[in-house]
C-alpha cells in the first residue's frame, strides 16, 4: 500500500491552480473535469513522480466549518518541506505570497506558515541540518 | 481589581502549565494555538494538547492575563501582565 495522493480543500480550484503552480512553483499532474469541478493534482517538479495533492473543492456542506476551526487556531490543512525556507520566504514575499508565521525556530525544524488564499493555512518545514 | 479578580489571577497562577503557557507568550506574543502547542513541543519536548491548552487560555483569558486579537481569520494570544501588577500592588507587596 501507498500514499498516491493527499488533499486539501479548496475555495475556488481555478484560484488554487494559479496559487500552487504559479507561487508555490507546484506541477499540475493530473486535470480531469468531473462534473462541475475538477480531479485537480499537483506535484513537485523535484519528485514528479511523488505523491500529488489533490486541490479539492470546498463545497461539502462540512467543509467550511471544518477549515473555518482550523484557520481559527492557526492549523495548518498541509506542510511542504523545503531545503532553505528563509529563501523561500523571501521568494515568496515578492511574488504576494502572505505569512501567518515569518520562519521560526521550532526544535528540530524550521518552519513557516503561509496563507493559500483559499481557505487555508500551509506550513513550510526546513529540517536543520539537513 | 476586586476579591473575585485576585482570586481569578491566583488561580490561573496556580498551574504548572498554565505557568509555561505565560512563560512562553512572554518570549513571543501573539500566538496562535497551534504555535502555543508546536512551540512548547518543540523547546520543552512536552507534549500539550489542543483541548487542554484551550482550557487553560480559557482561565488566563478570564483572569485577564492573556487578551486575544484576530489576524484575519486567526485568533491570536498575547500576555498582559497588568493583572500581575495589580495583584502584586494589591496583596503581594504587603508581605515582601
Amino acid at each position: 500500500m501507498r500514499i498516491y495522493v493527499s488533499s486539501v480543500f479548496v475555495d475556488d480550484q481555478s484560484k488554487a491552480l494559479d496559487f500552487y503552480t504559479r507561487l508555490l512553483g507546484f506541477r499540475v499532474k493530473n486535470d480531469v473535469p468531473v462534473g462541475e469541478h475538477r480531479w485537480l493534482t499537483v506535484v513537485s517538479p523535484e519528485d514528479p513522480d511523488g505523491t500529488e495533492l489533490l486541490l479539492e473543492p470546498s463545497d461539502h456542506p462540512a467543509v467550511k466549518p471544518y477549515k473555518a476551526a482550523l484557520v481559527e487556531d492557526g492549523i495548518p490543512a498541509t506542510s511542504f518541506q523545503v531545503d532553505d525556507i528563509d529563501s523561500e520566504y523571501d521568494r515568496l514575499v515578492s511574488l504576494g505570497v502572505s505569512f501567518a508565521r515569518e520562519p521560526m525556530d521550532a526544535g528540530p525544524v524550521r518552519m513557516a506558515v503561509l496563507d493559500d488564499t483559499c481557505g487555508n493555512l500551509v506550513q513550510l518545514i526546513q529540517m536543520k541540518g539537513a | 481589581m476586586n476579591d473575585d479578580e485576585l482570586d481569578r489571577v491566583f488561580k490561573a497562577l496556580g498551574d504548572p502549565t498554565r505557568r509555561r503557557i505565560i512563560d512562553r507568550l512572554r518570549e513571543r506574543p501573539k500566538q496562535s494555538l497551534f504555535e502555543i502547542c508546536a512551540l512548547s513541543f518543540a523547546d520543552d519536548g512536552a507534549p500539550l494538547s489542543r483541548q487542554a491548552v484551550t482550557q487553560h487560555l480559557d482561565m488566563l483569558q478570564k483572569a485577564g492575563l492573556v487578551r486575544v486579537e484576530w489576524s484575519g481569520r486567526t485568533k491570536l494570544h498575547t500576555l498582559d501582565p497588568g493583572p500581575l501588577r495589580e495583584a502584586f500592588g494589591l496583596w503581594l507587596r504587603n508581605h515582601l
